[in-house]
């Protein structure tokens, strides 16, 4: 595979490009799902091919293929070329990147069990038992239940010298039980809902979730929000189980730090950021306890945004994001650091696969654990505590949000005090994340993994990792969802 | 039957070939039931932003998707490496699968020989369409905005794709098409506006008219004013309607029913929209694009799916149809798959009032260009939350007075369609959160905005 990649880089080179790079991919993935005591999917693909970026006349061209003849690499490579001939007839400025070194290594992700090793009738056995023990609990109406596993070689070559053969293995699992009763549907989902765990690890990942301890659990959970009271509306202190905290991040402070947002680049589509470039190390962007960081090192966890080298083969690394409160840090790319007057990337570029180019995303984006007991975040006369993510909405720019959750429970001296259903939550992304007033500590720090963050045109899906622990926050609009 | 329009990337007979070379690898494994969706296309898109051309992409790709059918049970393997080694690997993978299940009783055998509509969808100065062509239009584009002191953003994309259905019962399936789309968001101080065109016909979009209509929504809606959340009266533009009623149809499924996770459960045969909603999913529209038939190769049929404001069909796939004594309607995901089927051609009636005749008829509301990050918050009243987008404005008396800062929504599609007042001639509609669809601007009473945010 790495003298196809070293082809395909020397056939760019040859056209006197000023910077090319090749990423040749090779995927393989499983999925299976059973749903109500039937199979619901059982399948595999496998995918390799190539793309070609080049930087010519000061302008990008990109060009991916799937045939990887010397016909096909030189075809593609062509492409590249004549593209970024192209787009230097609308250019305003020269790309400038900034400066990385040579870097050449193998890496493959820590595992302790092949996915794929485990056959699919072990797979079946498993999510059937779930099944079971879901649908035991008479009001369950529909239980699913999946499993999905990938595989992801990479080999990066670069006209830098850069030569890069990467590995990574993903997991994911979960399920849900969904109760239709009288004009209601109500869900609960385990570990978390859009398809449970996802991490950087291999079918461990599955022994160590306990999917069928908890199968009876979330099913009488889920018929039980039938009839619990629905969720006031009005300003509540609010404490959110880390799974739907980790989406609070992504979606309130991940994606607005992605420097090509703030720029512009995004702005047809994903849109752009509040961040603009004045506010970085003079936004308060939450309270003293709020430390975030943008971490793609093996040492920050299993994430999803796990890495050893970005698909610019800048090596992985942990930047500050927000210290003690302070906003004081992006998410860059080789061609935006200069922006931020950053002598080099930090490594934050990443694509979908060999038919797409590189965007900056999200790697882990993380809240630090604070210092509190879980005992002394729900220490409260009164406050909502909500788990599981069911919807989420927030407008371009990433001010304004609304999230929905599974369950909720009101909270009174500490201790729940009743089941809410169709709880949701909303606000200004700055003022939510300065009304923090507890982070548990790192006992109940987990890092989720979001498998379906949609950016880019044509539309790319990544995954990318939040680590969190259950916190509090002061004073939050409530049930708004519902008003009206 | 005339001859199908072929692309070059693959033509009938290739796909033929890798049928054939598919269907040997599976009788050499002792399975004859085999059914294969052998895919191929060019994709390419020229992305600007900040007045310049920053990302030009293009990628070609193929596969070959196999399901092997063996004693009620299946599975499905996928492959680019169309080699006679890929191919029988992927064969090979996809018997493996579905030999570890047990029998399920109500798998069907393989979809049988049909005859389909053919749409004429391919157009080959779009197939052919070069990176200097797509620059040259956007270059024009740009200027429109420039020339408005704005800053423009978007795309313009040109593809063609084709896709074979065949499998050993005589399923011979086969579609090519080609698409063009092209977006624009003009950016000013503090306004912005947007405009999108979708045609498989290049030469049926004007990029530079859109960019108009983008930078012409920007400075009208400069200086955004701050009204209240509240219940107003809406005049929603096709892409607005387009991405909040789109979201319901994948409940339009028989499969959907059967798993009690639609909202027309209990509904069906009812009247739960206004008289004026009617609502029906036709391929063949000349508005329309996609292929003729669905994931088993079943041919497209169209049907009437709310009449009056009264649910009165859903889709079916195979599988569904039988459980249900109907006939099936062509509308079936490929499978294995946990969803079973959903309508993919739709088309809203539309009436005859123009849009401006709706702000003119308009006490005091909002007119909506778009709308954004649409999501489910209650799956039976069907309530969606989301932010408008990129062009929002206040009417009084009759007319457009200003711009306003964007509001978010909790939005029962329910009441929506309940609700509408007036509905504009139906046009073709594109956004980004749904696929395109044949749509009406709407205007609408007692739409509930429930937050505004700071622009």
């Amino acid at each position: 595979m790495k003298q196809i990649a070293q082809n395909a880089l020397d056939a760019a080179v040859r056209r006197g490009i000023s910077y090319g790079d090749v990423r040749l991919i090779e995927t393989e993935e499983r999925q299976v799902s059973t749903k109500n005591g039937r199979i619901g999917n059982v399948s595999s693909s496998v995918s390799l091919g190539l793309g070609i970026r080049v930087l010519d006349r000061g302008a990008w061209g990109f060009a991916a293929t799937d045939d990887l003849t010397a016909g096909g690499i030189e075809a593609a490579a062509a492409l590249a070329v004549e593209i970024a001939r192209a787009s230097a007839l609308a250019k305003k400025l020269d790309v400038v990147l900034a400066p990385e070194g040579k870097h050449e290594a193998e890496w493959t992700s820590p595992i302790r069990t092949d996915p794929f090793s485990v056959p699919v009738d072990q797979n079946l056995a498993l999510l059937f038992s779930i099944d079971t023990e879901l649908r035991r609990n008479k009001g369950v109406t529909l239980a699913e239940a999946s499993l999905i596993f990938e595989r992801h070689r990479q080999i990066f070559a670069s006209s830098l010298g850069s030569l890069i053969d990467q590995t990574r293995y993903t997991t994911g699992a979960g399920f849900t039980a969904h109760s239709f009763r009288e004009g209601e549907i109500q869900k609960r989902s385990y570990p978390n809902s859009f398809g449970g765990q996802h991490q950087l690890k291999g079918y461990e990942l599955v022994e160590e979730l306990r999917l069928l301890e908890n199968a009876p659990r979330i099913a009488a959970e889920a018929v039980a929000l039938h009839s619990a009271e629905q969720c006031p509306e009005g300003r509540s202190d609010l404490i959110l189980d880390s799974s739907q905290l980790g989406l609070q991040i992504h979606e309130s402070i991940g994606h607005p730090i992605e420097l090509d947002r703030v720029l512009g680049t995004e702005a047809n589509y994903a849109g752009m950021s509040f961040l603009t470039l004045d506010k970085l190390n003079h936004l308060r962007y939450g309270s003293e306890i709020v430390n975030v960081v943008c971490d793609a090192r093996v040492e920050h966890g299993p994430g999803l945004g796990t890495f050893a080298f970005d698909d610019e083969g800048v090596p992985a690394q942990s930047t500050d994001i927000i210290r003690d409160g302070q906003f004081v840090g992006y998410m860059t790319s080789r061609e935006t650091a200069p922006a931020v007057h950053e002598p080099h990337s930090n490594g934050t570029m990443r694509a979908d696969g060999w038919a797409r180019i590189p965007l900056i995303r999200m790697t882990n984006v993380s809240l630090k654990p604070g210092r509190q007991t879980l005992d002394e975040v729900f220490d409260v006369d009164r406050a909502i505590y909500m788990e599981t993510n069911k919807s989420w909405s927030i407008d371009d720019k990433r001010y304004n949000f609304q999230f929905g959750c599974e369950i909720a429970w009101e909270i009174r001296n500490g201790k729940r005090a009743r089941m809410l259903k169709n709880p949701s939550y909303s606000g200004i992304s700055t003022e939510f994340w300065n009304s923090c007033a507890a982070i548990a500590g790192p006992d109940h720090w987990t890092l989720w993994g979001t498998p379906n963050c949609g950016k880019g045109q044509p539309e790319q899906v990544m995954g990318t990792g939040h680590g969190a622990s259950p916190s509090r926050f002061r004073n939050i609009k409530i049930g708004s969802a519902y008003a009206g | 039957m005339p001859a199908k329009t072929e692309s070059a990337l693959l033509p009938v007979e290739r796909s033929e070939e890798i049928f054939a070379a598919a269907a040997a690898a599976g009788r050499a494994s002792g399975v004859l039931n085999l059914e294969a969706m052998v895919g191929a296309g060019i994709h390419a898109l020229t992305r600007f932003a900040n007045n310049t051309i920053h990302q030009n992409v293009a990628d070609r790709s193929g596969y070959l998707s196999v399901r092997a059918l063996i004693d009620g049970r299946t599975a499905r393997a996928t492959t680019n490496r169309l080699d006679r080694d890929g191919i029988k690997r992927v064969v090979e993978q996809a018997i493996a699968i579905a030999r570890l299940q047990e029998p399920d009783p109500e798998l069907l055998p393989l979809a049988a020989a049909a005859d389909y509509f053919e749409p004429k969808r391919y157009f080959a100065k779009t197939a052919a369409a070069t990176p200097d062509e797509r620059a040259k239009a956007v270059r024009e584009a740009i200027g429109a905005v420039e020339a408005a002191s704005q800053t423009a953003a978007g795309i313009y994309s040109t593809g063609e794709s084709a896709l074979a259905i065949l499998n050993s019962n005589g399923v011979s399936a086969y579609y090519a098409e080609t698409m063009a789309q092209f977006s624009i968001t003009a950016l000013a101080k503090d306004s912005s506006g947007w405009a999108k065109g979708t045609a498989c016909n290049a030469a049926d979009l004007n990029p530079l008219e859109l960019a108009l209509t983008a930078a012409s929504k920007a400075t009208d809606s400069a200086g955004p004013a701050e009204i209240a959340p509240g219940r107003y009266t809406v005049v929603l533009e096709p892409s607005a309607v387009l991405d909040l009623v789109g979201q319901m149809f994948g409940d339009f499924s028989a499969t959907a029913l059967r798993d009690e996770r639609s909202f027309l459960t209990d509904r069906i045969g009812k009247k739960i929209f206004g008289d004026n909603i009617h609502i029906h999913d036709q391929m063949g529209h000349p508005l329309q694009s996609g292929m003729p038939f669905d994931g088993e190769g079943v041919p497209r049929e169209p049907i009437r799916l709310v009449e009056n404001g009264v649910v009165r069909n859903v889709v079916y796939s195979r599988q569904a149809a039988r459980l249900a004594g109907v006939k099936p309607t062509g509308h079936g995901f490929p499978l294995p798959n946990e969803i079973g089927e959903a309508p993919m051609n739709l088309v809203i009636s539309g009436g005859e009032t123009p849009v401006e005749e709706m702000i003119a008829s308009t006490k005091r509301g909002v007119l909506v260009t778009r709308l954004w990050y649409i999501r489910e918050v209650d799956p039976y009243q069907k309530i969606m939350t989301g932010m408008t987008r990129d062009g929002t404005f206040l009417i009084e008396d009759g007319r457009v007075v200003r711009g306003l800062k964007n509001f978010r929504f909790n939005q029962s599609i329910i009441e929506l369609l309940s609700n509408v007042e007036a509905l504009s001639p139906a046009v073709r509609a594109s956004g980004e959160e749904t696929f395109d669809m044949v749509v009406p601007a709407m205007k609408v009473g007692e739409f509930n905005f429930t937050e505004v945010t700071r622009f």
